[in-house]
């Protein structure tokens, strides 16, 4: 317990919920004195998030037991290559959405600060909890911040915008919460580790509730990851939410993806009996089906942000059709794909912030406009994570792509993602290259003068850019770690190892002394069923 | 007693989604409210319906009320009301906002 290391699980959920609660504290002091603190949290969230990274890396599962409850009774945060790589890319999101922020978007709301940090205190939380009803807490917390954030700013768009989603994830939080009712109801725990034994275990009259709990889930964790056909909140909240804001948004897909991997891998995996790969025949066509809606999207965008938006529909259809797969250089390629991907929309994001400032009335509208005096500077931006995005040599998009295409070689739906994933990435490229030429070559000598851009505006998108390439060096390493990530994914006998046989960390009498009595109750064979389990 | 809480939470979550697809956001507020409802007490009697026995463990009873279903029920009441505050200040807003209380922010 002495030893500062057991608790960095903790921290990147720590950190941001106490840098969050200094912020309202300090509610009434200056901007740049709440812009630091902000800034210094997220540095040191940054950090926090190497230091697990880097204890993961190795293939350890660290468990950590909160209020060292052991496992089944108590809820567990977990960290695995996954979840530690997760925490790592939402840090560095949110380091460079808010070197965004504070040059001067962060004024058009007073809270922006507070509930930015409380979104990554709900990211986090999401990555690494292993209790499914913890999972629905972080996502509440998430969601909450997220309403706040996308109103960020006001205006009757972001309203009628925001009522939408809101409305939505309501309904989505509804549905949560029934299908863990009734995973508890009929497994008796809520700690996923256990219920992945319980669900191995099932006796057949069971099945059917479990089987319809477990697509209630997915249906909720296909909302949040904006599969087809739940993918419709996501374009109009996306593009109607300030550029300060959808920055971070852009991971937030990618938790319904994680949620999807964690639970149907764990508790649904190959293991799990007749539930067994219970959604990757769905993942795999609705991933195809999201890819091509998304690209259709694109192509009739009429302005740069509604653009990105289907961009970030198009990047989630091909991280769950990598995932619906489901081999190891499947998952392998599709989390090699998903963490550039979050980089590079909420880059295009900021962009579009940028071009829209300096083009007036025009916004990012996509039509001829004035004359951009840096049409070099923005232009070559948009070149490069355009590129990034649709798949283009050298750039890191590309890379994720052939992976995905390399995996699904040998299986049966070669033809179909072969087919799709390229084509709709021409047709991404087409769109681009058009919206392209439209903002910086195209002008109306009637439009007006435009005005410069602010460079220190472009600097987190510049390093975005600097990064996608970066992620092509080092391919090989990052590879490596998706791959072995993946293997730990698809071995869950692993993780529920570690968190049910976990030590307790408990030192004192008392804890012990509950512990026991709660054992005492455990039925004959050892399992610590509630009395009510079973006997119905 | 089942049957009857079964029916009840089926005709909560009936009523809860035909307001929810309402056009006017009044009625898609109250949606929610009622959809709340009725998850609250789906979560609650998914410990088993018991009447009179403790939610404590003593050492020389062998019934007791599952505690936990009655801990995610309050934390489900909890954020269900936040949000429930939250939606109808957003509804306030949209309708100041939008100048109508249409969902899609203009008559039809």
């Amino acid at each position: 317990m002495t030893d500062l290391g057991n608790h960095v699980v903790i921290a990147p959920i720590l950190v941001p919920l106490l840098t969050g609660t200094l912020l309202v504290l300090l509610r009434g002091s200056a901007t740049p004195l709440r812009r630091t603190i902000s800034m210094l949290g997220i540095q040191l969230l940054l950090a926090a998030s190497l230091w697990l990274l880097l204890q993961v890396a190795n293939g350890d599962l660290l468990v950590y037991q909160l209020g060292s409850w052991a496992a089944p009774y108590g809820i567990v945060l977990v960290a695995d290559r996954l979840s530690a790589a997760m925490v790592m890319v939402t840090s560095v999101l949110a380091l460079f959405a808010m070197m965004h922020a504070i040059q001067g978007s962060d004024r058009r709301g007073r809270q922006y600060h507070v509930l930015f940090q409380f979104l990554l205190m709900g990211l986090n939380g999401a990555f690494l909890t292993g209790d499914l009803f913890n999972l629905f807490v972080f996502f509440e917390i998430l969601l909450i911040a997220s309403y706040g954030m996308l109103l960020h700013g006001g205006g009757a768009a972001r309203s009628k915008a925001g009522l939408h989603y809101v409305v939505v994830n309501l309904v989505g939080s509804s549905l949560f919460l029934f299908a863990v009712g009734t995973l508890y109801g009929v497994l008796g725990t809520l700690n996923m580790a256990d219920l992945a034994l319980r669900v191995a275990a099932l006796p057949p009259e069971e099945v059917g509730l479990v089987r319809a709990a477990a697509l209630l889930l997915f249906v909720v964790f296909a909302l949040k990851a904006a599969l087809v056909p739940l993918h419709l909140w996501l374009p109009g909240a996306y593009s109607a939410a300030g550029p300060a804001s959808v920055a971070l948004f852009a991971i937030m897909t990618k938790v319904g993806g994680y949620s999807i991997l964690r639970v149907y891998s764990l508790i649904f995996g190959a293991e799990a009996g007749p539930l067994a790969n219970l959604v990757e025949p769905w993942l795999l066509v609705l991933g195809l089906l999201t890819i091509i809606v998304g690209t259709i999207g694109v192509l009739a965008s009429r302005n740069l942000a509604l653009l990105v938006a289907y961009l970030v529909v198009i990047s989630s259809g091909s991280i769950l059709t990598a995932f619906g797969l489901g081999s190891q250089a499947a998952l392998s390629a599709g989390l090699y794909y998903s963490f550039q991907s979050a980089l590079v929309t909420a880059a295009l994001f900021m962009l579009t912030e940028n071009v829209a400032r300096t083009r007036g009335a025009f916004a990012d509208q996509l039509r001829a406009g004035p004359m951009l005096p840096a049409a070099n500077l923005l232009g070559g931006l948009f070149l490069v994570l355009a590129l990034a995005v649709a798949g283009v040599p050298p750039l890191s998009g590309f890379i994720g792509k052939v992976l995905i295409i390399q995996a699904s070689l040998d299986t049966p739906a070669i033809a179909w993602i072969m087919a799709i994933v390229l084509s709709t990435s021409l047709l991404t490229l087409m769109a681009l290259a058009r919206a392209g030429s439209t903002l910086f070559f195209k002008t109306d000598t009637n439009a007006g003068a435009a005005t410069l851009p602010d460079t220190a505006n472009l600097v987190p998108v510049a390093a975005v850019a600097v990064i996608s390439l970066l992620y092509v060096v080092f391919a090989s390493p990052i590879y490596s770690y998706t791959e072995a990530a993946a293997a730990q994914l698809l071995s869950p006998a692993d993780y529920i190892e570690a968190v049910l046989d976990a030590e307790t960390q408990a030192s004192d009498e008392t804890r012990l002394d509950s512990k026991t009595l709660i054992e005492g109750e455990t039925t004959p064979d050892g399992m610590a069923l509630p009395s009510h389990a079973g006997g119905h | 007693m089942e049957a009857l809480i079964a029916l009840s939470v089926g005709l909560l979550t009936a009523c809860g989604i035909y307001l929810l697809l309402r056009g006017r956001t009044f009625p898609v507020v109250l949606g929610i409210t009622l959809l709340s409802y009725a998850v609250n007490l789906f979560l609650f009697v998914m410990g088993r319906l018991s009447i009179g026995v403790p939610a404590i463990l003593e050492p020389n009873r062998t019934d007791y009320a599952d505690p936990l279903p009655q801990a995610l029920v309050l934390t489900a009441i909890v954020i269900g009301f936040g949000m429930t505050a939250f939606v109808v200040v957003l509804a306030l807003r949209a309708r100041a906002d939008l100048g109508n209380d249409h969902v899609d922010g203009r008559e039809p």
